[in-house]
C-alpha cells in the first residue's frame, strides 16, 4: 500500500476500532497500540482481511512514559497520522475522595496522551510531515460538578493540543482536536443519554477522517454540540455555578 | 429490561439484553445457569431470538479471522453480517453459496436457522457449506463441531434455532464467482400448475423463485412470474462493464421515515406486479442482467420497511408442502388466502430440495411465504393455513413463526419430540430456551 500508515493509540476502544476500519477502508496500513495488545489479535486479522492492508500490534501504556521513545522506535514505520484515543472517565464520586484515583484520571487523559503526542510531533516535524489527532471531549470546555476531574484533565489536553498546533502552524505538521459529545461506547454503556445528542463510534471515525483530509483544527462530531457548548461556555460563572448540567 | 421483538415487531417482549465483547465474556454468560438464548441481527420474524431472562446479542463478536483463497473457506465470528462478507469478498471474486432474502443476517443466525436461498433445490442449505463451528455449551466451554468432531451436536446446531448453545465461530465455504451480476430469465405462469411445471423444468437452474398474485381465484389462481438466475461471467456483461465485473451497483438506501398504511404498499406492489406480468406475457420469456444486490436483496434498499405495518406488527406465514402433494396443497392454501382477502397481495414460491436434518426447515417440495398484518382475522386465517399445511404433510418455518400453537406444531413436526429429547439428554434443555421454544415445547 502506498498510503502512509495510521497509528492508533488506545486501540482497544470501540471508537478506536471504528477509526481503524475507516482508515483501513481507505487503504492505509494500521498500527494498533494498546495495553495487553495481544487481545486485539482478532481485530488485527479482521481489519487486514476486510480491507487488505497490513495491520501490526504494539504494546503501549500511555502512563509508562519511559517506554515511549522505544515504542516510537519500534514501529514498522513512522506513521503519517497518529490518533490518540486514550482516555479514562473514572467515577466522579471516587475522584472526589480518593486522590490516587483522581490522579489516575488526570494522568490518563492529559499526561499520557500529551507526552506521546509530543514525542510524535517532534518526529513528524523532523521528517517534514504528519498529522496528530487528539481525542479530547466537550467535557474539557467547562468544568461541571458531575465530572470535573475528567473534564479538567481533558481541558489540559485541549490546551496542550492548541498550543502544539500553534507551535507547528508554520510548518507541515498539523494537529486536530476532536471534541466528541456523547458517544455510544463501553465508556457510556448503561447511561441514559439523549439519542439526538448521541454519536456512534462510526460517526466519530467519519468525522476524524474528514478532518484529517481537510486539515481541520477543531471538530465537534455532531454539529449541535458546537451550539450547546457555545451556550454553556457563555453562561456567566455566577449563573453557571448554580446549574446542574 | 428492554423491549425486544423480531423483524415482524410481533410479539414485543421485555428482555435482559447482554452484549459480550469478547469470547471470554460470552463463555461467562453461558455459565450463568438458567435459560438463555443467542440473538443475531433480529431478522427472524417472531420470538425465536428472545429470552426474557437473558438474551445474548452477538453483534459485537463480528470479526473475520481467516480466509483461505484455495478452498474459499472463511473463518469468522458468528456476529459478522452476510452483507459484510459480501462487501469484503465479492471484490475478490467470492460470494456466499446460500443467502436468504436479506443480507442483514448474522452468520450465527444463518447457521441456527439453516437458511435456504433460491438455490436449495440444487445446492442445499446454508449448513451444507459450514465446514465446522465452535459452539459455547452450557458449561461455558467452546466445542469444535463438524461432520467428524461432535457430529451429533453439529447436526443439531444446524437449524437448531440456538437451542444447543451459542455459535461463536463458523468456518464457511464461499463460492467463486466471476462477476457481481446475475443473468435473470423471467417467465409468466397462468396458474399454479404451470408455475410448478416451470420450476420442475428448471431443475438445473442455479436460482429459481416465483412471485404469486394472491388475488386471483378460479382458473387464474396461482398466476405468477417465475424467475431463474445464473451467475454471470464477464462474457455475459456489456463490453463497458467487463473490466470491472465486481463494481458495486449504484443504489441508494431509503429509510422508511413515516409509517404509510400497508394498503399503500400493497397497491403499489400489485400494480407493479400486474404491469410486469402483462409486459412479460406479451414479450415471452425475457433475459436481463441484474446486479447482485437488487437480485438477492430487493427489500434491503428500503431500511426499516418492517415498520410499515404499524405498531401491531406483522407475521409471515411460511410453510413447505412435500412434492407429491404440492399442487393440491398450494391450491388449497391459495384458495383460503384469496377467499379471506387478507394479507399481502404477493406471495413468494420456491422449490426446495431434499434434506435430512434434526430440525432444519427444508424438505423436497414447495415453500410458500407471505406477510400478514397481525389482526384477529389474519391470526385465524393463519391457523387455517397451518391446518392445510398439516393436511398435506407439510411443516412451517420456525424462523418466520410467531404464533403457531404448540399442538399444531407437534402435529406438523414429528421431529420436535426427538429434538427435545436430545436437548434433555445433552443438558442443553435447561440452559438454552427462547420464547418460541417455550411456547412450542421444543
Ligand atoms: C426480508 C427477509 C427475508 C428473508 N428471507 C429468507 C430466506 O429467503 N430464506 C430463509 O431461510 N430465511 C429468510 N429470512 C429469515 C432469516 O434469514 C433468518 O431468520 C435468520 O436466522 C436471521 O438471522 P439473524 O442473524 O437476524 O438472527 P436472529 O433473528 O437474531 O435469530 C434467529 C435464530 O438464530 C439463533 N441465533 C442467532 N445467532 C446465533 C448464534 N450466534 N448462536 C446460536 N444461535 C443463534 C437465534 O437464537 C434464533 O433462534 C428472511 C428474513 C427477512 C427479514
Ligand atoms: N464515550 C464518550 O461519550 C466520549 C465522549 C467524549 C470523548 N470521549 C473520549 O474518546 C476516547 C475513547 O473513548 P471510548 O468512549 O471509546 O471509551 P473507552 O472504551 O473507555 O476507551 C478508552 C481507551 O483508553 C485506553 N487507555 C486508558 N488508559 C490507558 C493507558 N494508560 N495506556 C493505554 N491505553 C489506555 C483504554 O484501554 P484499556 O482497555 O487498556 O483500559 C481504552 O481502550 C477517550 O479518550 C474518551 O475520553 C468519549
Amino acid at each position: 500500500m502506498s498510503k502512509s500508515a495510521v497509528l492508533i493509540l488506545g486501540a482497544g476502544s470501540d471508537m478506536a476500532r471504528a477509526l481503524a476500519h475507516k482508515y483501513a477502508s481507505a487503504g492505509h496500513d494500521i498500527q494498533l497500540a494498546a495495553r495487553q495488545v495481544q487481545r486485539l489479535a482478532a481485530d488485527q486479522a479482521d481489519i487486514a482481511l476486510r480491507h487488505g492492508v497490513a495491520v501490526s500490534l504494539h504494546e503501549f501504556d500511555a502512563l509508562d512514559l519511559g517506554t515511549h521513545p522505544g515504542f516510537v522506535q519500534g514501529l514498522p514505520s513512522l506513521p503519517g497520522i497518529a490518533i490518540c484515543a486514550v482516555g479514562l472517565m473514572g467515577q466522579q464520586g471516587e475522584s472526589q475522595t480518593d486522590m490516587q484515583k483522581a490522579a489516575l484520571v488526570m494522568r490518563s487523559n492529559f499526561e499520557g496522551p500529551a507526552c506521546i503526542l509530543a514525542l510524535l510531533a517532534n518526529a513528524f516535524e523532523q521528517r517534514g510531515h504528519g498529522i496528530l489527532v487528539g481525542i479530547a471531549s466537550v467535557a474539557g470546555l467547562r468544568g461541571r460538578a458531575s465530572n470535573y476531574v475528567y473534564g479538567a484533565s481533558k481541558a489540559g489536553f485541549v490546551a496542550f493540543l492548541s498550543g502544539l498546533r500553534n507551535r507547528l502552524a508554520r510548518g507541515p505538521v498539523h494537529v486536530v482536536t476532536v471534541l466528541p459529545g456523547f458517544v455510544n461506547t463501553k465508556m457510556t454503556e448503561g447511561m441514559a443519554l439523549p439519542r439526538r445528542l448521541l454519536a456512534q463510534p462510526a460517526d466519530v471515525a467519519d468525522a476524524v477522517f474528514r478532518a484529517t483530509q481537510k486539515r481541520r483544527d477543531v471538530i465537534y462530531v455532531k454539529p449541535i454540540w458546537r451550539l450547546i457548548m457555545a451556550i454553556i461556555c457563555a453562561l456567566p460563572e455566577r449563573v453557571f455555578k448554580k446549574t446542574s448540567l | 429490561m428492554s423491549t425486544v421483538s423480531g423483524w415482524g415487531q410481533y410479539p414485543r417482549l421485555q428482555a435482559h439484553l447482554r452484549k459480550p465483547q469478547s469470547p471470554e465474556a460470552l463463555c461467562a454468560l453461558a455459565q450463568n445457569g438458567g435459560p438463555t438464548i443467542a440473538r443475531g441481527n433480529g431478522r427472524a420474524y417472531g420470538d425465536s431470538a428472545i429470552n426474557s431472562r437473558c438474551t445474548i446479542d452477538m453483534r459485537a463478536l463480528n470479526r473475520m479471522l481467516q480466509f483461505c483463497p484455495d478452498s474459499g473457506q472463511l473463518v469468522a465470528e458468528a456476529g459478522v453480517l452476510l452483507g459484510d462478507i459480501i462487501a469484503a469478498f465479492l471484490p475478490r471474486g467470492w460470494f456466499p453459496y446460500v443467502t436468504p432474502g436479506t443480507k442483514f443476517v448474522t452468520l450465527g443466525g444463518a447457521v441456527a436457522a439453516d437458511v435456504h436461498g433460491k438455490n436449495h433445490h440444487k445446492e442445499g442449505g446454508f449448513g451444507a457449506y459450514v465446514d465446522w463451528l465452535d459452539l459455547v455449551d452450557h458449561s461455558g466451554q467452546i466445542l469444535r463441531c463438524s461432520r467428524s468432531e461432535n457430529p451429533q451436536l453439529f447436526q443439531h446446531t444446524l437449524g437448531g434455532m440456538g437451542l444447543t448453545g451459542v455459535i461463536y465461530r463458523v468456518a464457511l465455504r464461499l463460492r467463486p464467482v466471476s462477476s457481481g451480476w446475475i443473468v435473470q430469465k423471467r417467465q409468466v405462469a397462468r396458474d399454479i400448475g404451470q408455475a410448478i411445471a416451470l420450476f420442475e423444468q428448471a431443475q438445473d437452474a442455479t436460482y429459481s423463485v416465483a412471485w404469486i398474485d394472491c388475488l386471483q381465484r378460479g382458473a387464474a389462481m396461482g398466476r405468477s412470474l417465475v424467475m431463474l438466475g445464473e451467475h454471470a461471467t464477464p462474457a455475459d456483461l456489456p463490453p463497458k462493464a467487463r473490466a470491472t465485473p465486481f463494481a458495486p451497483p449504484k443504489r441508494r438506501q431509503l429509510h422508511m421515515p413515516i409509517t404509510p398504511p400497508s394498503w399503500v404498499l400493497n397497491r403499489a406492489t400489485v400494480r407493479a406486479f400486474n404491469a410486469l406480468y402483462y409486459w412479460q406475457g406479451a414479450r415471452g420469456p425475457g433475459h436481463s442482467l441484474v446486479d447482485w444486490d437488487s437480485y438477492f436483496y430487493p427489500l434491503d434498499a428500503i431500511l426499516g420497511w418492517n415498520k410499515i405495518y404499524g405498531r401491531r406488527g406483522f407475521a409471515q406465514f411460511q410453510c413447505v408442502i412435500p412434492l407429491a402433494q404440492a399442487e393440491a396443497g398450494l391450491r388449497a392454501l391459495l384458495a383460503a388466502i384469496s377467499a379471506a382477502g387478507a394479507g399481502s397481495f404477493l406471495a413468494v414460491l420456491k422449490r426446495l430440495g431434499a434434506q435430512d436434518s434434526p430440525l432444519s426447515f427444508p424438505m423436497a417440495g414447495y415453500t410458500l411465504a407471505l406477510d400478514f398484518p397481525v389482526t384477529a382475522k389474519t391470526l385465524a386465517l393463519m391457523q387455517q393455513l397451518d391446518a392445510i399445511t398439516h393436511h398435506y404433510g407439510g411443516r412451517i418455518y420456525l424462523a418466520k413463526d410467531s404464533r403457531i400453537s404448540r399442538d399444531m406444531f407437534h402435529q406438523t413436526e414429528p421431529r420436535a419430540a426427538p429434538f427435545a429429547r436430545y436437548r434433555q439428554a445433552s443438558g442443553a434443555a435447561g440452559a438454552w430456551a427462547s420464547a418460541q421454544s417455550e411456547r412450542l415445547g421444543l
